[in-house]
Protein backbone atom coordinates (compact mmCIF):
# COMPACT_ATOMS: atom_id res chain seq x y z
CA UNK A 1 0.00 0.00 0.00
CA UNK A 2 3.07 2.35 -0.37
CA UNK A 3 2.60 3.38 -4.18
CA UNK A 4 5.46 1.15 -5.50
CA UNK A 5 3.98 -0.61 -7.83
CA UNK A 6 5.60 -0.45 -11.24
CA UNK A 7 4.89 2.07 -14.49
CA UNK A 8 3.84 0.59 -17.52
CA UNK A 9 4.49 2.22 -21.05
CA UNK A 10 0.82 3.76 -20.63
CA UNK A 11 1.44 4.93 -17.68
CA UNK A 12 4.86 6.02 -19.05
CA UNK A 13 3.19 7.38 -21.88
CA UNK A 14 0.89 9.62 -20.05
CA UNK A 15 3.78 11.01 -18.15
CA UNK A 16 5.59 12.18 -21.04
CA UNK A 17 2.47 14.26 -22.15
CA UNK A 18 2.71 15.75 -18.75
CA UNK A 19 6.34 16.65 -19.15
CA UNK A 20 5.55 17.69 -22.74
CA UNK A 21 2.77 20.04 -21.12
CA UNK A 22 5.18 21.65 -18.20
CA UNK A 23 7.76 22.28 -21.25
CA UNK A 24 5.33 24.21 -23.43
CA UNK A 25 4.18 26.24 -20.46
CA UNK A 26 6.91 26.26 -18.91
CA UNK A 27 5.48 25.93 -15.54
CA UNK A 28 3.21 23.52 -13.67
CA UNK A 29 2.53 21.34 -10.84
CA UNK A 30 4.90 18.44 -11.02
CA UNK A 31 4.62 15.81 -8.23
CA UNK A 32 0.74 16.41 -7.53
CA UNK A 33 0.00 15.57 -11.90
CA UNK A 34 2.45 12.45 -11.20
CA UNK A 35 0.81 11.18 -8.27
CA UNK A 36 -2.71 11.31 -9.88
CA UNK A 37 -1.60 9.65 -13.29
CA UNK A 38 -2.93 6.26 -12.42
CA UNK A 39 -5.54 7.52 -10.89
CA UNK A 40 -6.99 9.11 -13.26
CA UNK A 41 -5.68 6.43 -16.26
CA UNK A 42 -7.62 3.95 -14.44
CA UNK A 43 -11.17 5.86 -14.13
CA UNK A 44 -11.04 7.11 -18.10
CA UNK A 45 -9.53 3.40 -19.57
CA UNK A 46 -11.49 1.68 -17.45
CA UNK A 47 -14.93 2.99 -15.64
CA UNK A 48 -15.96 5.90 -16.30
CA UNK A 49 -18.81 6.21 -18.97
CA UNK A 50 -18.23 9.54 -21.40
CA UNK A 51 -18.10 10.56 -24.94
CA UNK A 52 -15.13 12.41 -25.86
CA UNK A 53 -17.30 13.81 -28.95
CA UNK A 54 -20.52 14.85 -26.88
CA UNK A 55 -18.75 15.80 -22.93
CA UNK A 56 -22.11 17.17 -22.10
CA UNK A 57 -24.15 13.74 -22.26
CA UNK A 58 -26.33 13.80 -19.54
CA UNK A 59 -26.04 10.39 -18.72
CA UNK A 60 -21.85 10.40 -18.39
CA UNK A 61 -20.30 9.58 -15.33
CA UNK A 62 -18.80 12.46 -13.61
CA UNK A 63 -14.98 13.02 -12.34
CA UNK A 64 -14.14 16.45 -10.76
CA UNK A 65 -10.59 16.71 -10.40
CA UNK A 66 -10.74 18.67 -6.84
CA UNK A 67 -7.41 19.19 -6.34
CA UNK A 68 -7.23 20.97 -8.94
CA UNK A 69 -3.55 21.88 -8.93
CA UNK A 70 -3.21 18.64 -10.69
CA UNK A 71 -4.59 19.24 -13.60
CA UNK A 72 -1.84 18.24 -15.84
CA UNK A 73 -2.67 14.98 -15.52
CA UNK A 74 -6.08 15.16 -16.19
CA UNK A 75 -5.12 17.27 -19.48
CA UNK A 76 -3.00 14.74 -20.59
CA UNK A 77 -5.97 11.74 -19.85
CA UNK A 78 -8.66 14.46 -21.57
CA UNK A 79 -6.39 15.23 -24.37
CA UNK A 80 -5.39 11.24 -24.47
CA UNK A 81 -9.19 10.10 -24.59
CA UNK A 82 -9.84 12.90 -27.62
CA UNK A 83 -11.84 15.45 -25.63
CA UNK A 84 -9.69 18.08 -27.30
CA UNK A 85 -6.08 17.78 -29.65
CA UNK A 86 -3.37 16.68 -27.39
CA UNK A 87 -1.23 19.99 -29.29
CA UNK A 88 -3.27 22.31 -26.33
CA UNK A 89 -0.85 20.76 -23.81
CA UNK A 90 2.08 22.34 -25.46
CA UNK A 91 0.52 25.70 -25.09
CA UNK A 92 -1.11 25.53 -21.39
CA UNK A 93 -1.17 28.89 -19.42
CA UNK A 94 -0.18 30.51 -22.18
CA UNK A 95 -1.88 33.85 -23.15
CA UNK A 96 -5.26 32.64 -24.94
CA UNK A 97 -4.86 29.08 -24.51
CA UNK A 98 -7.62 26.40 -23.59
CA UNK A 99 -5.69 25.16 -20.51
CA UNK A 100 -4.51 26.90 -17.67
CA UNK A 101 -2.73 26.21 -14.58
CA UNK A 102 -6.30 25.17 -13.14
CA UNK A 103 -8.93 23.28 -14.77
CA UNK A 104 -12.13 25.33 -16.03
CA UNK A 105 -15.70 24.12 -16.68
CA UNK A 106 -15.05 25.64 -20.15
CA UNK A 107 -12.91 23.22 -21.47
CA UNK A 108 -14.20 20.03 -22.78
CA UNK A 109 -14.27 17.08 -20.51
CA UNK A 110 -13.51 19.50 -17.06
CA UNK A 111 -16.79 18.95 -14.64
CA UNK A 112 -15.97 22.07 -12.57
CA UNK A 113 -13.75 24.89 -12.56
CA UNK A 114 -11.40 24.26 -9.09
CA UNK A 115 -8.18 25.65 -7.73
CA UNK A 116 -9.18 26.91 -4.68
CA UNK A 117 -9.04 23.92 -2.58
CA UNK A 118 -12.23 22.36 -0.74
CA UNK A 119 -14.88 23.06 -3.31
CA UNK A 120 -15.33 19.26 -5.39
CA UNK A 121 -16.41 17.50 -2.69
CA UNK A 122 -19.61 19.57 -1.78
CA UNK A 123 -20.06 19.75 -5.72
CA UNK A 124 -19.86 15.98 -6.26
CA UNK A 125 -22.77 16.27 -3.39
CA UNK A 126 -24.87 18.48 -5.67
CA UNK A 127 -24.23 16.45 -8.75
CA UNK A 128 -24.85 13.28 -6.80
CA UNK A 129 -28.60 13.90 -5.34
CA UNK A 130 -29.02 15.60 -9.14
CA UNK A 131 -28.23 12.30 -10.73
CA UNK A 132 -30.59 10.54 -8.19
CA UNK A 133 -33.18 12.86 -8.26
CA UNK A 134 -33.13 12.37 -12.29
CA UNK A 135 -32.94 8.87 -11.49
CA UNK A 136 -29.99 8.85 -13.80
CA UNK A 137 -27.30 5.88 -13.36
CA UNK A 138 -24.42 8.09 -13.63
CA UNK A 139 -21.66 8.16 -11.11
CA UNK A 140 -19.78 10.86 -9.42
CA UNK A 141 -15.99 10.83 -8.67
CA UNK A 142 -14.22 13.49 -6.23
CA UNK A 143 -10.74 13.22 -6.36
CA UNK A 144 -9.05 15.08 -3.79
CA UNK A 145 -5.64 16.11 -2.56
CA UNK A 146 -3.79 15.27 0.95
CA UNK A 147 -3.51 19.17 1.89
CA UNK A 148 -6.89 19.66 0.36
CA UNK A 149 -8.21 17.57 3.55
CA UNK A 150 -6.93 20.38 5.59
CA UNK A 151 -10.29 22.32 4.48
CA UNK A 152 -13.49 22.16 7.03
CA UNK A 153 -15.99 22.21 3.78
CA UNK A 154 -14.65 19.00 2.87
CA UNK A 155 -15.53 17.43 6.08
CA UNK A 156 -19.10 19.55 5.83
CA UNK A 157 -19.35 17.84 2.60
CA UNK A 158 -18.94 14.61 3.65
CA UNK A 159 -21.31 14.77 6.11
CA UNK A 160 -24.00 15.52 3.73
CA UNK A 161 -22.47 12.74 1.78
CA UNK A 162 -23.23 10.55 3.95
CA UNK A 163 -26.56 12.11 5.35
CA UNK A 164 -27.81 11.49 1.94
CA UNK A 165 -27.00 8.59 1.52
CA UNK A 166 -25.15 9.47 -1.55
CA UNK A 167 -23.80 5.84 -2.63
CA UNK A 168 -23.02 6.80 -6.55
CA UNK A 169 -20.15 9.10 -5.12
CA UNK A 170 -17.36 8.16 -4.42
CA UNK A 171 -14.44 10.53 -2.43
CA UNK A 172 -11.06 9.21 -4.18
CA UNK A 173 -7.78 10.62 -2.03
CA UNK A 174 -4.73 10.98 -3.84
CA UNK A 175 -2.77 10.09 -0.36
CA UNK A 176 0.63 10.82 -1.26
CA UNK A 177 1.54 12.65 1.66
CA UNK A 178 3.07 15.73 0.67
CA UNK A 179 1.76 18.99 0.88
CA UNK A 180 3.25 22.16 -0.41
CA UNK A 181 5.34 23.00 2.29
CA UNK A 182 6.34 19.46 3.28
CA UNK A 183 4.82 16.52 4.77
CA UNK A 184 1.69 16.08 6.40
CA UNK A 185 2.44 14.65 9.73
CA UNK A 186 4.67 18.07 9.89
CA UNK A 187 2.03 20.24 8.61
CA UNK A 188 -1.06 19.01 9.56
CA UNK A 189 -1.75 14.77 10.40
CA UNK A 190 -4.52 13.30 9.06
CA UNK A 191 -3.92 9.87 10.51
CA UNK A 192 -5.97 7.64 10.90
CA UNK A 193 -7.32 8.92 7.17
CA UNK A 194 -9.77 5.64 6.91
CA UNK A 195 -10.94 5.69 10.28
CA UNK A 196 -11.62 9.61 9.68
CA UNK A 197 -13.72 8.85 6.54
CA UNK A 198 -15.52 5.73 8.35
CA UNK A 199 -16.17 7.50 11.24
CA UNK A 200 -17.80 10.69 8.69
CA UNK A 201 -20.34 7.65 7.04
CA UNK A 202 -17.74 6.67 4.45
CA UNK A 203 -17.41 2.85 2.97
CA UNK A 204 -13.51 3.04 2.80
CA UNK A 205 -10.96 0.74 0.59
CA UNK A 206 -7.21 1.75 0.42
CA UNK A 207 -4.99 0.59 -2.77
CA UNK A 208 -1.70 1.42 -4.21
CA UNK A 209 -2.58 4.47 -6.05
CA UNK A 210 0.08 3.25 -8.53
CA UNK A 211 -0.81 0.14 -8.72
CA UNK A 212 -3.70 -0.14 -12.27
CA UNK A 213 -4.60 -4.10 -11.66
CA UNK A 214 -5.56 -2.94 -7.46
CA UNK A 215 -7.10 0.27 -8.98
CA UNK A 216 -9.32 -1.47 -11.45
CA UNK A 217 -10.39 -4.22 -9.20
CA UNK A 218 -11.42 -1.97 -6.10
CA UNK A 219 -12.91 0.68 -8.75
CA UNK A 220 -15.00 -2.37 -9.86
CA UNK A 221 -16.31 -2.97 -6.50
CA UNK A 222 -17.93 0.22 -6.38
CA UNK A 223 -20.19 1.24 -4.95
CA UNK A 224 -18.62 -1.23 -1.48
CA UNK A 225 -22.10 -0.30 0.29
CA UNK A 226 -25.44 0.03 -1.51
CA UNK A 227 -26.76 2.67 1.28
CA UNK A 228 -22.97 5.17 1.60
CA UNK A 229 -20.62 7.03 -0.34
CA UNK A 230 -17.84 5.36 -0.88
CA UNK A 231 -14.18 6.85 -0.35
CA UNK A 232 -10.70 5.61 -2.10
CA UNK A 233 -7.33 5.99 0.26
CA UNK A 234 -5.46 6.01 -3.29
CA UNK A 235 -1.63 5.29 -1.33
CA UNK A 236 0.77 7.25 -4.44
CA UNK A 237 4.06 9.00 -4.23
CA UNK A 238 4.49 12.16 -5.00
CA UNK A 239 6.56 13.36 -8.61
CA UNK A 240 6.10 9.03 -9.22
CA UNK A 241 8.12 8.49 -12.00
CA UNK A 242 11.00 10.98 -11.74
CA UNK A 243 13.30 9.54 -9.43
CA UNK A 244 14.82 12.72 -8.36
CA UNK A 245 11.34 14.64 -7.85
CA UNK A 246 9.49 11.90 -5.95
CA UNK A 247 8.36 12.81 -2.19
CA UNK A 248 10.48 16.24 -2.78
CA UNK A 249 7.97 18.79 -1.83
CA UNK A 250 10.41 21.15 -3.75
CA UNK A 251 8.64 19.88 -6.86
CA UNK A 252 5.36 20.36 -5.92
CA UNK A 253 5.46 23.13 -8.23
CA UNK A 254 7.59 24.88 -10.48
CA UNK A 255 7.07 28.45 -12.14
CA UNK A 256 10.12 28.25 -14.46
CA UNK A 257 10.87 24.94 -16.33
CA UNK A 258 12.97 25.20 -19.24
CA UNK A 259 13.87 22.60 -21.80
CA UNK A 260 17.13 21.52 -20.25
CA UNK A 261 14.80 20.32 -17.17
CA UNK A 262 12.10 19.03 -19.43
CA UNK A 263 15.07 17.10 -21.02
CA UNK A 264 16.39 15.45 -17.76
CA UNK A 265 12.92 14.61 -16.54
CA UNK A 266 12.27 12.84 -20.01
CA UNK A 267 15.45 11.01 -19.25
CA UNK A 268 14.33 9.78 -16.46
CA UNK A 269 11.18 8.57 -17.36
CA UNK A 270 13.46 6.33 -19.63
CA UNK A 271 14.87 5.04 -17.08
CA UNK A 272 11.98 3.86 -15.46
CA UNK B 1 -40.91 39.84 3.66
CA UNK B 2 -38.77 36.51 4.51
CA UNK B 3 -42.32 34.79 4.58
CA UNK B 4 -43.23 35.91 1.55
CA UNK B 5 -40.11 35.05 0.02
CA UNK B 6 -40.46 31.30 1.47
CA UNK B 7 -43.81 30.79 -0.08
CA UNK B 8 -42.68 32.10 -3.06
CA UNK B 9 -40.28 29.36 -3.25
CA UNK B 10 -43.16 26.81 -2.86
CA UNK B 11 -44.97 28.12 -5.31
CA UNK B 12 -42.18 28.46 -7.67
CA UNK B 13 -41.77 24.59 -7.29
CA UNK B 14 -45.07 23.79 -7.66
CA UNK B 15 -44.83 25.46 -11.16
CA UNK B 16 -41.54 24.48 -12.22
CA UNK B 17 -39.57 21.25 -11.35
CA UNK B 18 -36.70 22.58 -11.38
CA UNK B 19 -36.86 24.41 -8.23
CA UNK B 20 -35.19 23.19 -5.10
CA UNK B 21 -34.80 24.70 -1.37
CA UNK B 22 -31.93 24.40 0.78
CA UNK B 23 -32.18 25.37 4.24
CA UNK B 24 -29.37 26.15 6.46
CA UNK B 25 -30.29 23.96 9.66
CA UNK B 26 -33.55 27.22 9.97
CA UNK B 27 -35.85 27.41 12.31
CA UNK B 28 -38.49 24.46 13.02
CA UNK B 29 -41.43 24.19 10.58
CA UNK B 30 -39.50 26.65 7.86
CA UNK B 31 -41.80 25.39 4.46
CA UNK B 32 -43.15 22.48 6.14
CA UNK B 33 -45.85 22.36 3.28
CA UNK B 34 -43.18 21.92 0.66
CA UNK B 35 -41.23 19.39 2.33
CA UNK B 36 -44.44 17.34 3.01
CA UNK B 37 -45.44 17.60 -0.54
CA UNK B 38 -42.07 17.84 -2.90
CA UNK B 39 -39.47 15.98 0.18
CA UNK B 40 -37.48 15.48 -2.36
CA UNK B 41 -36.77 18.71 -3.34
CA UNK B 42 -36.75 20.37 0.25
CA UNK B 43 -33.35 20.13 1.95
CA UNK B 44 -32.77 21.24 5.38
CA UNK B 45 -28.78 21.10 5.59
CA UNK B 46 -26.18 21.67 8.54
CA UNK B 47 -24.64 24.82 9.85
CA UNK B 48 -22.48 24.70 6.81
CA UNK B 49 -23.37 26.97 4.38
CA UNK B 50 -19.65 26.65 2.25
CA UNK B 51 -20.95 23.33 1.52
CA UNK B 52 -24.54 23.71 0.67
CA UNK B 53 -23.24 26.42 -2.10
CA UNK B 54 -20.98 23.84 -3.60
CA UNK B 55 -23.98 21.25 -3.24
CA UNK B 56 -26.23 24.15 -4.81
CA UNK B 57 -23.89 24.52 -7.52
CA UNK B 58 -23.59 20.88 -8.24
CA UNK B 59 -27.14 20.78 -8.68
CA UNK B 60 -27.66 23.33 -11.02
CA UNK B 61 -24.93 22.06 -13.15
CA UNK B 62 -27.51 19.37 -13.95
CA UNK B 63 -30.65 21.64 -14.64
CA UNK B 64 -31.84 22.37 -11.27
CA UNK B 65 -32.62 26.00 -9.72
CA UNK B 66 -31.65 26.02 -6.21
CA UNK B 67 -33.25 28.39 -3.67
CA UNK B 68 -30.95 28.91 -0.81
CA UNK B 69 -32.09 30.33 2.62
CA UNK B 70 -30.11 31.17 5.94
CA UNK B 71 -29.04 34.74 7.56
CA UNK B 72 -27.06 37.04 5.40
CA UNK B 73 -24.03 37.57 7.05
CA UNK B 74 -23.05 33.48 6.84
CA UNK B 75 -24.69 33.68 3.95
CA UNK B 76 -21.58 36.21 2.43
CA UNK B 77 -19.16 36.48 4.54
CA UNK B 78 -18.72 33.09 5.43
CA UNK B 79 -18.94 31.58 1.64
CA UNK B 80 -17.41 34.32 -0.35
CA UNK B 81 -15.19 32.04 -1.83
CA UNK B 82 -17.86 29.49 -2.67
CA UNK B 83 -20.30 31.66 -3.82
CA UNK B 84 -17.21 33.59 -5.95
CA UNK B 85 -16.32 30.23 -7.69
CA UNK B 86 -18.79 27.73 -7.45
CA UNK B 87 -21.73 29.99 -8.75
CA UNK B 88 -20.13 33.11 -10.38
CA UNK B 89 -17.07 31.85 -11.79
CA UNK B 90 -19.31 28.94 -13.63
CA UNK B 91 -22.55 31.38 -13.69
CA UNK B 92 -25.34 29.02 -12.01
CA UNK B 93 -28.63 30.23 -11.65
CA UNK B 94 -28.84 29.70 -7.57
CA UNK B 95 -30.28 31.93 -5.73
CA UNK B 96 -29.46 33.54 -2.39
CA UNK B 97 -32.50 34.21 -0.13
CA UNK B 98 -30.51 36.43 2.82
CA UNK B 99 -32.21 36.51 5.80
CA UNK B 100 -31.92 39.73 8.09
CA UNK B 101 -30.02 42.33 5.27
CA UNK B 102 -28.73 45.08 6.99
CA UNK B 103 -29.37 45.84 10.48
CA UNK B 104 -32.32 43.73 11.00
CA UNK B 105 -31.02 41.63 13.61
CA UNK B 106 -29.67 44.91 15.43
CA UNK B 107 -30.18 42.91 19.26
CA UNK B 108 -27.90 39.97 17.75
CA UNK B 109 -25.23 42.38 17.43
CA UNK B 110 -22.63 42.71 15.14
CA UNK B 111 -22.12 38.78 14.10
CA UNK B 112 -25.27 39.18 12.78
CA UNK B 113 -25.85 42.74 11.24
CA UNK B 114 -25.27 42.41 7.45
CA UNK B 115 -23.70 45.90 6.88
CA UNK B 116 -21.55 44.35 4.19
CA UNK B 117 -23.07 42.08 2.19
CA UNK B 118 -23.59 43.92 -0.84
CA UNK B 119 -20.12 46.00 -0.91
CA UNK B 120 -18.61 41.78 -0.64
CA UNK B 121 -21.14 40.42 -3.40
CA UNK B 122 -21.08 43.63 -5.69
CA UNK B 123 -17.18 42.77 -6.08
CA UNK B 124 -17.68 39.87 -7.62
CA UNK B 125 -17.83 39.45 -11.35
CA UNK B 126 -21.85 38.00 -12.63
CA UNK B 127 -23.20 38.50 -9.42
CA UNK B 128 -26.99 40.18 -9.17
CA UNK B 129 -27.86 41.56 -6.14
CA UNK B 130 -31.56 42.92 -5.41
CA UNK B 131 -32.81 44.42 -1.99
CA UNK B 132 -36.38 44.63 -2.74
CA UNK B 133 -38.34 47.80 -0.46
CA UNK B 134 -41.91 45.52 0.98
CA UNK B 135 -43.64 42.59 0.86
CA UNK B 136 -44.95 42.98 -2.23
CA UNK B 137 -42.03 43.91 -4.29
CA UNK B 138 -40.61 40.67 -3.09
CA UNK B 139 -42.79 38.42 -4.85
CA UNK B 140 -42.40 40.31 -7.88
CA UNK B 141 -38.68 39.65 -7.27
CA UNK B 142 -39.30 36.07 -6.31
CA UNK B 143 -41.13 35.55 -9.64
CA UNK B 144 -38.54 36.99 -11.97
CA UNK B 145 -35.43 34.46 -10.07
CA UNK B 146 -37.08 32.03 -11.84
CA UNK B 147 -35.83 32.13 -15.19
CA UNK B 148 -32.92 34.96 -14.59
CA UNK B 149 -29.74 33.78 -15.79
CA UNK B 150 -26.28 33.71 -13.40
CA UNK B 151 -26.48 33.48 -9.44
CA UNK B 152 -29.36 36.13 -7.70
CA UNK B 153 -28.71 37.74 -4.25
CA UNK B 154 -31.83 38.66 -2.79
CA UNK B 155 -32.20 40.86 0.32
CA UNK B 156 -34.63 39.93 2.91
CA UNK B 157 -35.54 42.92 5.34
CA UNK B 158 -37.44 42.75 8.73
CA UNK B 159 -41.07 42.06 7.59
CA UNK B 160 -44.21 44.09 8.24
CA UNK B 161 -41.91 47.00 6.34
CA UNK B 162 -44.84 49.44 5.14
CA UNK B 163 -46.04 48.74 1.10
CA UNK B 164 -44.49 50.83 -1.09
CA UNK B 165 -44.37 49.86 -4.13
CA UNK B 166 -46.74 49.84 -6.40
CA UNK B 167 -48.35 46.64 -9.84
CA UNK B 168 -48.54 49.61 -12.00
CA UNK B 169 -44.67 50.17 -11.72
CA UNK B 170 -44.41 46.73 -13.28
CA UNK B 171 -40.77 44.98 -11.81
CA UNK B 172 -37.53 43.56 -13.95
CA UNK B 173 -34.19 42.94 -12.30
CA UNK B 174 -31.93 45.42 -13.56
CA UNK B 175 -34.52 48.25 -13.82
CA UNK B 176 -35.00 51.22 -10.95
CA UNK B 177 -38.15 52.54 -10.71
CA UNK B 178 -38.62 56.15 -10.25
CA UNK B 179 -41.48 56.34 -6.92
CA UNK B 180 -41.43 60.52 -7.35
CA UNK B 181 -40.40 62.55 -10.25
CA UNK B 182 -36.86 64.34 -9.43
CA UNK B 183 -37.31 67.75 -8.51
CA UNK B 184 -34.52 70.35 -6.95
CA UNK B 185 -33.10 66.59 -5.11
CA UNK B 186 -33.51 63.39 -6.52
CA UNK B 187 -32.38 60.29 -3.46
CA UNK B 188 -31.39 57.17 -5.00
CA UNK B 189 -32.55 54.52 -2.65
CA UNK B 190 -32.50 50.65 -2.31
CA UNK B 191 -34.50 47.65 -0.17
CA UNK B 192 -36.42 49.16 2.90
CA UNK B 193 -34.69 52.25 2.80
CA UNK B 194 -36.66 53.38 -0.15
CA UNK B 195 -39.40 54.05 1.92
CA UNK B 196 -37.93 56.03 4.50
CA UNK B 197 -36.84 58.09 1.16
CA UNK B 198 -40.48 58.57 0.04
CA UNK B 199 -41.19 60.04 3.80
CA UNK B 200 -38.14 62.44 3.99
CA UNK B 201 -39.23 63.57 0.15
CA UNK B 202 -42.87 63.86 1.91
CA UNK B 203 -40.75 65.83 4.47
CA UNK B 204 -38.79 67.93 2.33
CA UNK B 205 -41.89 68.86 0.01
CA UNK B 206 -43.30 70.57 3.22
CA UNK B 207 -39.98 72.30 3.76
CA UNK B 208 -39.95 73.99 0.04
CA UNK B 209 -37.70 71.36 -1.25
CA UNK B 210 -38.66 69.09 -4.17
CA UNK B 211 -37.09 65.67 -3.90
CA UNK B 212 -37.56 62.87 -5.80
CA UNK B 213 -36.81 59.60 -5.24
CA UNK B 214 -35.31 56.26 -7.56
CA UNK B 215 -36.07 53.08 -6.32
CA UNK B 216 -32.63 50.78 -6.93
CA UNK B 217 -34.16 47.58 -6.28
CA UNK B 218 -31.18 46.23 -8.07
CA UNK B 219 -27.31 47.19 -7.07
CA UNK B 220 -25.78 45.01 -9.44
CA UNK B 221 -26.17 45.35 -12.16
CA UNK B 222 -26.48 48.68 -12.15
CA UNK B 223 -28.34 50.75 -14.29
CA UNK B 224 -26.15 53.26 -15.34
CA UNK B 225 -28.08 54.62 -18.17
CA UNK B 226 -31.43 54.94 -15.90
CA UNK B 227 -29.29 57.15 -13.06
CA UNK B 228 -27.70 59.51 -15.60
CA UNK B 229 -30.99 60.07 -17.08
CA UNK B 230 -32.54 60.80 -13.96
CA UNK B 231 -29.64 62.57 -12.39
CA UNK B 232 -29.93 65.16 -15.13
CA UNK B 233 -32.48 67.22 -13.12
CA UNK B 234 -31.82 67.67 -9.50
CA UNK B 235 -28.88 69.74 -8.43
CA UNK B 236 -28.62 67.81 -5.12
CA UNK B 237 -27.88 63.66 -5.59
CA UNK B 238 -28.41 61.23 -2.41
CA UNK B 239 -28.20 58.17 -1.62
CA UNK B 240 -29.59 56.11 0.73
CA UNK B 241 -28.67 52.46 2.15
CA UNK B 242 -29.29 50.39 5.13
CA UNK B 243 -25.01 49.17 4.12
CA UNK B 244 -21.47 50.57 5.14
CA UNK B 245 -20.67 53.87 2.95
CA UNK B 246 -18.00 51.22 1.87
CA UNK B 247 -19.09 49.84 -1.50
CA UNK B 248 -22.70 49.42 -1.04
CA UNK B 249 -25.59 51.39 -3.48
CA UNK B 250 -23.70 54.97 -2.60
CA UNK B 251 -20.72 53.50 -3.75
CA UNK B 252 -22.08 52.31 -7.09
CA UNK B 253 -23.48 55.73 -7.59
CA UNK B 254 -20.57 57.76 -7.30
CA UNK B 255 -19.22 55.45 -9.86
CA UNK B 256 -21.33 56.64 -11.77
CA UNK B 257 -21.54 60.05 -11.07
CA UNK B 258 -17.27 60.26 -11.81
CA UNK B 259 -17.52 57.68 -14.34
CA UNK B 260 -20.28 59.55 -16.56
CA UNK B 261 -19.36 63.05 -16.09
CA UNK B 262 -22.49 63.93 -14.21
CA UNK B 263 -21.06 66.60 -12.06
CA UNK B 264 -23.51 67.21 -9.37
CA UNK B 265 -23.23 66.86 -5.66
CA UNK B 266 -23.33 63.77 -4.15
CA UNK B 267 -24.48 63.08 -0.54
CA UNK B 268 -24.00 59.63 0.43
CA UNK B 269 -26.27 58.60 3.67
CA UNK B 270 -25.76 54.92 5.17
CA UNK B 271 -23.81 52.95 8.25
CA UNK B 272 -20.52 53.87 8.97
CA UNK B 273 -17.38 51.91 8.08
CA UNK B 274 -17.64 50.75 11.76
CA UNK B 275 -19.25 47.25 13.60
CA UNK B 276 -22.74 48.42 15.92
CA UNK B 277 -23.25 47.10 18.92
CA UNK B 278 -25.26 49.46 20.08
CA UNK B 279 -28.41 46.53 20.11
CA UNK B 280 -32.08 47.71 20.16
CA UNK B 281 -34.21 47.30 17.50
CA UNK B 282 -33.10 48.00 13.42
CA UNK B 283 -34.76 51.63 13.76
CA UNK B 284 -32.13 52.18 16.77
CA UNK B 285 -29.63 51.03 14.82
CA UNK B 286 -30.42 53.82 11.73
CA UNK B 287 -31.38 56.10 14.43
CA UNK B 288 -28.17 56.40 15.48
CA UNK B 289 -26.35 56.10 12.25
CA UNK B 290 -28.84 59.37 10.86
CA UNK B 291 -30.82 57.43 8.95
CA UNK B 292 -34.54 57.75 9.73
CA UNK B 293 -36.60 60.35 7.68
CA UNK B 294 -36.78 63.27 9.61
CA UNK B 295 -32.62 62.85 10.24
CA UNK B 296 -32.29 62.32 6.14
CA UNK B 297 -34.28 65.29 5.80
CA UNK B 298 -32.39 67.56 7.98
CA UNK B 299 -28.76 65.83 6.27
CA UNK B 300 -30.25 66.85 2.79
CA UNK B 301 -31.39 70.30 4.06
CA UNK B 302 -27.60 71.26 5.17
CA UNK B 303 -26.63 69.47 1.47
CA UNK B 304 -29.34 71.78 -0.10
CA UNK B 305 -27.46 74.87 1.89
CA UNK B 306 -24.00 73.70 1.39
CA UNK B 307 -24.02 73.39 -2.24
CA UNK B 308 -26.18 76.22 -2.80
CA UNK B 309 -29.11 74.08 -4.54
CA UNK B 310 -31.06 77.33 -6.71
CA UNK B 311 -34.94 76.60 -4.63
Amino acid sequence: MTGTAALDDRSVYLRTLVVDALEGGGRGHVGAALSLIEILRVLYDDVLDVRPGEPGWPDRDRCILSKGHGCLALYALLADKGFFPVDELLRQCKAGALLGGHPEAHIPGVEASTGALGHGLSIGVGVAIAMRLQGRKSRVFTILGDGELDEGSVWEAALAASKHGLSNLTAIVDHNKLQSYGSIDEVLPLRPLDKKFEAFGFSVRQVDGHDVGALRSTLRELPFDAKMPSAIIAHTVKGKGIHFAEGDPAWHHKAKLDQATADELRRALEHI
Amino acid sequence: MRQTAMNAVFELAKRDPRVVFIGSDLGSGTLDAMKKEMPERFFMEGVSEAHIIGMAAGLAMNGYIPYINTIATFLTRRCLEQIAIDLCLHDLPVRLLASGGGVVYAPLGPTHMAIDDVGLLRTLPGMTIVAPSDADEMQRTMNATLNFPGPVYVRIAKGGDPIVSRPENGFEIGRPIVLREPGDVLIISSGVMTARALHAAELLGERGVEAGVLHVHTIKPLDVEAIVRVARVPSLLVTVEEHSLVNGLGSAVAEVIVDRNVMKPLLRLGLPDAFSSLYGSQDDVLRAAGLLAPQLVDSILAAVERVGVPL
